[in-house]
């Protein structure tokens, strides 16, 4: 049977065809669908949300050590959280086996980095394997547990955003079942103590030589012979370009299996081509190895090194040809960024955190980074999942320490705190810095879509599960000041904030309210029951003031012309934020 | 079955352009097409500018549309038809939804929404204005406006001959099934 799949349902499908039973991820743009999909399959895969990447990584390698078939995605700076446990795991080896799903994102559609992860391959020492559509990622994680099982490796699988988000018709199998193979205790293979990882080290060498006679001889490094005046390298979606541009004017070596790298293959092939061009995304990861070999080639001296490509580069660049387009002015429409919702919560947090002076707001990973932006612009930082606290606790030191007279507020979601803002915090208590810090609890993780986490007490395949208790959690840590409030509440909103900045040790207020687009369980009607209310603006009373519009609702809309303001009813939330700052009361419920 | 057709479907995150691209491209690849889509999620959902291109044909390479290369444009949007007009071949045919959803600069009234943009698109390509905001309505279901503009594209890519019927009703939910049914009919014959 045939299907339409974007990348990552194929990668799922692959899971469920390999036999996987277990699957850890934590969500991450482009990578989030993969467990999605991996955790539809309930009777026959485990599939879990782990608290971070790192986590994530750890119980697959521990799933494949007692002997079963596993698989962890995350996108591409998840690997970076998870970069420890995959060093060591390289060294250590699997019994079962274990694959692992780095979603690249080249052109930073939704990231914070456009990191090239094929180093983490080279620089740990692990294959990896790059699909080029749909079909090839379902395969390649049927061949990935092969390679993983015969060699006792993990494999790297690499995707990037256009091989995960596009659909392409992928041929449908059945599920293999695979016995797990027997655990045996071996102190001199799985821990990685000093005597033991010089051990493993030369055991590591001896693997990677065996693997790049794997990869000289895998179908997935394919050569199309057909005019030889020209040769392509291409791996991934950059294949797709350059066949979609040359067509059969090149011949094509397709590089599927790209580490260790089939340099015995590219020689030959370099050989038979009158001129070769390696096309691939970002960085010159192939390119650099070919040159390194003494083959002469063309690369990032005519493509560029930064976003995505396309076949419109490719025909521009190695090609020469310019397409006519159709004449516009791009300075005509005005730009369209991404907004919070109408009704979400965190916009009132950055409301009032806007109207203070001297605050150093160190933001974290999340939806509500938008609150960097216009006309909130409450945001001095955002680095990555766990920064806000950490850098918080460093900013606040060196304000303390030059005698400045800034308060820092580091700002953080739930789910990013259970990633990796709870050792930060510990820090501020123990290293004793004067910082308030915001738990944005939209008992959600937002912005990839909704997923559970451990604090909506539910699991990945939907099973009620051990509620996690931030307030609890902060307390353990040693936060003496911690309140609880309903930010849609502003007036209590604004004294948390004021109490909390007044206060000489560290404080946390945990905003708690669900994320406005969340489908609530049944433990949110409970608590947050039904808000199925909408605001309206009495128009004789609206003085044109525009205080409401400085929340940045998308769903307010200033008319020029009458210069009152409009609430679109189909975008309202009812979350009255409007109605609370308009000074005149023009802000009122539809009682319709 | 020869040449690769694209036809890109653009709006803003939340108008249900997605369901839209499903629907099509299943069609599509049930009619024996190879087919290839490929859309950007994420940050965009957040009531962003969104895409989805979509390429089918005997044989399909690259799931991405180059500037310049689109058969038709099919806008959820009329700002947003204007930024992504040079993907639109010349000759193109663009099929615009006669709505206007004004972005964050235009809310906060630092800037007015562009006027004339319908007009001077007009002068290089073929426009095909829809108003599928105002047939939703008018068939008392405002969110089956993206099957209406689906049922516009279907007509103008003379895809009529699929059994689009058959495929929506696999695809959207019972509940919205009669409503999606008859928006679909109605974009159909809203264009000529």
């Amino acid at each position: 049977m045939k299907q339409l799949m974007t990348g990552n349902e194929a990668i799922a499908r692959g899971a469920y065809e390999a036999g996987i039973r277990f699957a850890s991820a934590y969500p991450g743009t482009p990578s989030t669908e993969i467990l999605e999909n991996i955790a539809l399959y309930k009777d026959d895969i485990v599939a879990e949300w782990a608290p971070n990447e790192k986590v994530a990584l750890e119980a697959v390698i521990g799933y494949s050590i007692a002997g079963g078939r596993a698989i962890a995605s995350m996108k591409q700076v998840g690997l970076n959280v998870a970069a420890d446990p995959l060093f060591s795991f390289a060294y250590t080896g699997c019994n079962g086996s274990a694959v692992i799903i780095t979603a690249d994102e080249p052109g930073i559609h939704s990231s914070q980095t456009e990191q090239d992860n094929r180093y983490y391959a080279k620089m740990a020492k692990l294959p990896m394997l790059e699909p080029t559509d749909s079909q090839q990622a379902k395969d390649m994680v049927i061949a990935a547990c092969e390679i993983s099982e015969k060699y006792r490796t993990p494999v790297i699988i690499r995707m990037t955003t256009r091989i995960c988000h596009s659909k392409s018709i992928v041929e449908l199998g059945s599920r293999r079942e695979v016995p797990n193979k027997e655990y045996k205790k071996d102190i001199w293979q799985f821990t990685t103590m000093p005597a033991v990882s010089q051990k493993l080290r030369f055991q590591l060498e001896e693997r990677l030589k065996k693997l790049t006679e794997e990869a000289n001889n895998s179908p997935f490094n394919h050569i199309e012979w057909n005019n030889k005046s020209i040769g392509v390298i291409a791996n991934g979606i950059a294949y797709q370009y350059a066949k979609e541009v040359f067509g059969e004017e090149a011949s094509y070596l397709r590089i599927g299996f790209s580490y260790p790298i089939p340099m015995e293959l590219i020689t030959e092939f370099a050989s038979r081509v009158d001129t070769l061009y390696v096309i691939e995304e970002v960085e010159p990861f192939l390119e650099e190895e070919i040159r390194a070999a003494g083959i002469e080639c063309h690369g990032k001296d005519l493509l560029p090194r930064i976003g995505e490509l396309s076949p419109k580069i490719i025909e521009e660049t190695i090609k020469g040809v310019k397409k006519e387009l159709l004449p516009m002015q791009p300075d005509k429409v005005t730009s369209r960024p991404p907004v919070l919702c109408p009704g979400c919560a965190h916009r009132a947090v950055f409301y009032e955190l806007s109207k203070r002076k001297d605050l150093f707001i160190s933001g974290d990973i999340g939806c509500y980074g938008l609150g960097a932006l216009p006309p909130l612009s409450a945001m001095d930082t955002c680095i990555c999942m766990g920064a806000s606290v950490s850098a918080g606790h460093g900013a606040a030191k060196a304000f303390k320490g030059y005698n400045l007279d800034k308060h820092v507020v580091s700002v953080i979601g739930d789910s990013t705190f259970f990633h990796s803002g709870m050792t930060s915090l510990l820090n501020v208590v123990y290293n004793k810095s004067k910082t308030t810090t915001v738990i944005l609890d939209n008992r959600i993780t937002g912005m990839t879509g909704h997923q559970d986490h451990p604090g909506t007490g539910y699991t990945a395949q939907g099973e009620e599960s051990q509620e996690a208790s931030i307030e609890k959690i902060v307390n353990s840590l040693g936060v003496n000041d911690v309140k609880t409030i309903n930010p849609l509440q502003l007036t209590e909103l604004h004294e948390a904030i004021d109490s909390a900045l007044e206060n000489p040790e560290p404080s946390v207020i945990i905003a708690r309210w669900p994320c406005a687009l969340k489908k609530l369980s049944a433990k949110d009607k409970e608590e947050f029951g039904k808000h199925v209310k909408r605001y309206i603006v009495k128009k004789e009373q609206c003085i044109g003031c525009k205080k409401c519009i400085r929340t940045g609702c998308p769903a307010l809309r200033y008319d020029k012309g009458n210069k009152k303001v409009l609430i679109d009813p189909i975008m309202c939330n009812g979350c009255s934020l409007c109605a609370q700052v308009c000074p005149v009361g023009a802000i009122v419920l539809d009682r319709k | 079955m020869v040449k690769v057709k694209s036809i890109l479907i653009v709006g803003v995150g939340g108008q249900g352009t997605l369901l839209a691209s499903k629907i099509l491209t299943q069609g599509l690849m049930e009619t024996g097409y190879d087919v290839k889509m490929s859309e950007i999620h994420g940050m965009s959902q957040r009531g962003g500018s969104v895409s989805a291109h979509i390429r089918y044909g005997e044989r399909v390479y690259s799931p991405v549309i180059s500037e310049g290369e689109a058969d038709i444009l099919l806008s959820f949007e009329e700002m947003e038809a204007y930024r992504w007009l040079n993907y639109l071949k010349p000759g193109g045919k663009a099929i615009i939804n006669n709505y206007r959803l004004p972005s964050a600069p235009i809310l906060t009234g630092q800037t007015d929404y562009p006027e004339g943009l319908i007009e001077e698109m007009a002068k290089n390509v073929d426009v095909i204005m829809v108003n599928a905001m105002d047939i939703a309505l008018g068939l008392s279901f405002a969110k089956s406006m993206n099957i209406v503009l689906l049922g516009a594209l279907i007509k103008i890519a003379e895809l009529n001959n699929i059994n689009w019927e058959n495929i929506i009703r696999r695809i959207v939910p019972e509940k919205y099934l009669e409503g999606n049914l008859r928006a679909f009919e109605a974009g159909m014959n809203s264009v000529s």
